[in-house]
């Protein structure tokens, strides 16, 4: 029972973040229906985003400390962050310590814009070409992303921290009446899918219960309707894009201190984000997010080593199992809608 | 000429002198010039344009025929590369065998693969065949490594006793044709430059040949037409009565049997198979080469396979210090500017000037290389028809009333 209690934990974290790549994606196509193979890019920038918070707030200078001396006896020479001299030394440190959280807010401008630029720029021109163009465009799109990321951060992996108040576990067996020690899980993990439940609902909320989001909805389902009733729906979907962009990017924001931000991140998602949202069925919200945390949860529960004794490498390929088998018994994936890429 | 009309025996010609000379052609700088990082006529890149080439026109005839965008293929090339080498490894270091192996182990597994991903089509397919091939390749790295060597993947080794073959004991195998070895070469040097001429090589090439020439009649044939259909308007093709479903199958099995003779070859070449040839970027690779070249033409798969091939090999291998020197004669100022600005792309970032390169295709030229060319040439074509035109009555009647007054 504590087993699988565990699986189903260990099965969050990267269940939500497939679930918020898929959703973004969805959207996109939902609403502009585009197959957009750049959306791991965008996570993967996210992530970067991160980095680049923590690379800012740790500019540092040389200062000659008088009171401490090096092994010649000449004054000691530290680098101080400029943070630390704005703000004294331990509001410094904690802002450093905390900016995985605050690259929250900083990433959310520039996901907008990179989204903002790529829809103007280049997905704008690919509406009325076939699916087929559209996913080599967006792969290309995605190489050079990619390589652009390579050439100014390098190709390692880059610790990014949580901050110190996050680095433990939590204890979750006490809670449930089980031995200690029995089902840890680190907080950040928590934390982790907290934000992924806030995002969702809030995209969720945004598109139920606002004005715009109504709109949005409306245009969804027939979008030439919606253009003759006077409504500019172009600008909203390119705010849709914006907004999914956002999501993706977010998500890579949160996910750096479970895995080390590197180059080609956002391609490892991606393929697997692709099964998910199409196991969902295309277009469908609900359906990506549901898809997101089962196949997560599948694929934690596939790496038992009680069911690896019995078959072999599954955890390899139970999501890509999963995926054969519903395509080939529900060709519309899991909430798919009649109509949406069926030719 | 062969079944073939007279332009196509001329391309399939074409083909086959630039194939055989190639080591001439793709050499042209002397050995020690500043040029000669240019040359691109060494047995190994030699070997790769060629084999990717086979690999490219074999998803040309699913992808460029069918409009069917699979992202798996490189799964049969890897399944193929396994069968080749086990036959190596058991039977005889002969290669023909390996290769006849490896066509039939990749067709029997892209029967299954298209049996089954051929129930859906657009996105749907394209993500079922990624499935397939991540599968396989997850396999091939975890479970199955007692075939397929897991992360060290299979070479040939002095313990392998080919049942036909006569190994001295701890001699390790060499693939051989019928007792040539297939990297005997044979240099040829005039002056300063250098040619070499690889057994490996040839039989690649003229391999390549056949295949140029196989995908070519089933271009031209009533099965290529119904193919075309299908890209066409499946829609109605099945309205008409006809099922399309034995049509795509087949194309997509003759494809799995390219891509299973391509990794046939590169383990003749290499005696070497590592599950990495199996990921899922070798897959985008191969739809990169076909796109860029000109997907649904006959040449254009081979031009894509050796362009990116090339640019692998050899752009990144320019340095910044190649660059200063090159660009040594501008005041120095400038010259690090351009070095500054152009660095990024060459390198280790040729992946990115391949992307640059690939999404301008893909925006502006939707037919590849093949269509550039196409355009360039009706561009000098309607300056010529366009002068003798005014002078030709003849050809430019004036038009007449069609009721009589």
């Amino acid at each position: 029972m504590d087993a699988i209690i565990l699986q189903i934990l260990n099965g969050l974290d990267k269940g939500s973040a497939y679930a918020l790549i898929a959703l973004g994606l969805t959207l996109i196509f939902g609403t502009l229906g585009v197959v957009n193979f750049a959306h791991g890019a965008l996570f993967m920038i996210g992530a970067f985003c991160a980095v680049t918070l923590q690379k800012i707030l740790s500019l540092s200078h040389q200062v000659v400390d008088e009171s401490r001396k090096d092994f010649l006896g000449n004054p000691l020479k530290v680098d101080v962050p400029y943070i630390y001299e704005w703000f004294g030394e331990t509001t410094g440190q904690a802002i450093i310590d905390w900016s995985v959280p605050l690259a929250i807010l900083f990433s959310i401008p520039i996901m907008v814009l990179v989204g903002f630029a790529m829809e103007r720029g280049l997905i704008k021109h690919f509406y009325k070409r076939p699916h087929a163009d559209q996913i080599l465009v967006t792969f290309g799109l995605a190489i050079v992303l990619q390589e652009i990321i390579k050439y100014f951060y390098g190709a390692n992996p880059i610790p990014t921290p949580a901050p110190d108040a996050f680095t433990g576990s939590f204890d979750f067996g006490v809670l449930l009446g089980f031995d200690p020690f029995t089902i840890i899980y680190p907080y950040w993990r928590l934390i982790y899918f907290a934000f992924a439940m806030i995002v969702i609902a809030g995209v969720f909320a945004f598109l139920q219960f606002t004005t715009f989001g109504m709109v949005v909805r409306a245009g969804m389902a027939d979008r030439e309707t919606v253009g003759l009733l006077g409504i500019n729906i172009d600008r909203r979907f390119t705010i849709m894009f914006a907004i999914a962009a956002c999501v993706a990017g977010l998500a890579g924001v949160m996910y750096t201190p479970i895995n080390s931000p590197n180059y080609h991140m956002g391609m490892d998602f991606l393929v697997l984000s692709f099964v998910v949202v199409v196991v969902g069925g295309m277009g469908s919200l609900p359906g990506a997010v549901l898809a997101g945390f089962l196949l997560g949860v599948l694929e934690s529960f596939a790496s038992m080593a009680a069911v690896i004794d019995i078959i072999p490498g599954i955890n390899q390929i139970i999501i890509y199992l999963v995926a054969i088998v519903i395509l080939l018994t529900r060709p519309r994936g899991l909430m798919g809608r009649r109509g949406v890429m069926e030719e | 000429m062969l079944g073939l009309n007279k332009k196509d025996s001329t391309l399939l010609l074409i083909v086959a002198v630039l194939a055989l000379l190639a080591p001439f052609i793709l050499n042209p700088f002397p050995e020690g010039s500043s040029l000669a990082q240019f040359n691109a006529g060494y047995p190994d890149l030699m070997q790769r344009f060629v084999i990717f080439g086979i690999f490219a026109i074999g998803f040309n005839i699913l992808f460029g025929l069918t409009g069917y965008l699979s992202f798996g293929h490189a799964a049969f090339l890897g399944v193929g590369s396994y069968a080749a080498i086990w036959m190596m490894k058991l039977l005889t270091l002969n290669v023909i065998p390996a290769i006849v192996m490896s066509i039939i182990v990749a067709g029997l597994f892209a029967l299954v693969v298209g049996f089954v991903s051929l129930r859906r089509s657009g996105i749907y397919f394209s993500i079922l065949t990624l499935a397939f091939a991540q599968m396989s390749y997850a396999l091939a790295y975890s479970v199955l490594t007692p075939i397929t060597g897991g992360e060290t993947g299979l070479q040939l080794k002095a313990t392998d006793r080919p049942l036909l073959s006569n190994l001295a004991e701890g001699e390790i195998g060499r693939a051989s044709l019928f007792g040539v070895d297939m990297r005997t070469s044979f240099e040829l040097a005039v002056g300063d430059w250098l040619w070499t001429f690889n057994m490996g090589y040839y039989i690649a090439a003229v391999v390549m040949l056949i295949a140029f020439y196989v995908s070519m009649r089933i271009f031209r044939s009533p099965f290529g037409m119904m193919l075309r259909a299908v890209k066409s308007n499946q829609q109605r093709m099945n309205y008409t009565g006809l099922n399309s479903k034995p049509y795509t199958l087949a194309a997509f099995v003759i494809s799995g049997m390219y891509a299973g003779l391509a990794g046939g070859l590169m383990v003749a070449m290499d005696t070497q198979v590592g599950p990495e040839r199996m990921f899922w970027t070798a897959s985008g690779e191969v739809v990169l080469m076909t796109i860029l070249g000109g997907a649904g033409t006959l040449i254009g798969p081979v031009l894509g396979a050796g362009l990116i091939k090339y640019m692998e090999n050899i752009i990144s291998k320019i340095n910044s210090g190649i660059l200063h020197e090159w660009f040594a004669f501008l005041p120095d100022g400038l010259e690090d500017a351009l070095v500054f600005m152009v660095y990024p792309f060459i390198g280790k970032g040729w992946h990115l000037t391949l992307g640059i390169v690939f999404m301008l295709v893909v925006i502006f030229l939707p037919g590849g290389l093949v269509e550039g060319g196409q355009r360039i040439a009706r561009l000098f074509r309607k300056k010529k028809a366009d002068t003798p035109s005014d002078k030709d009555p003849e050809h430019h009647p004036k038009p007449t009333p069609h009721v009589a007054e």
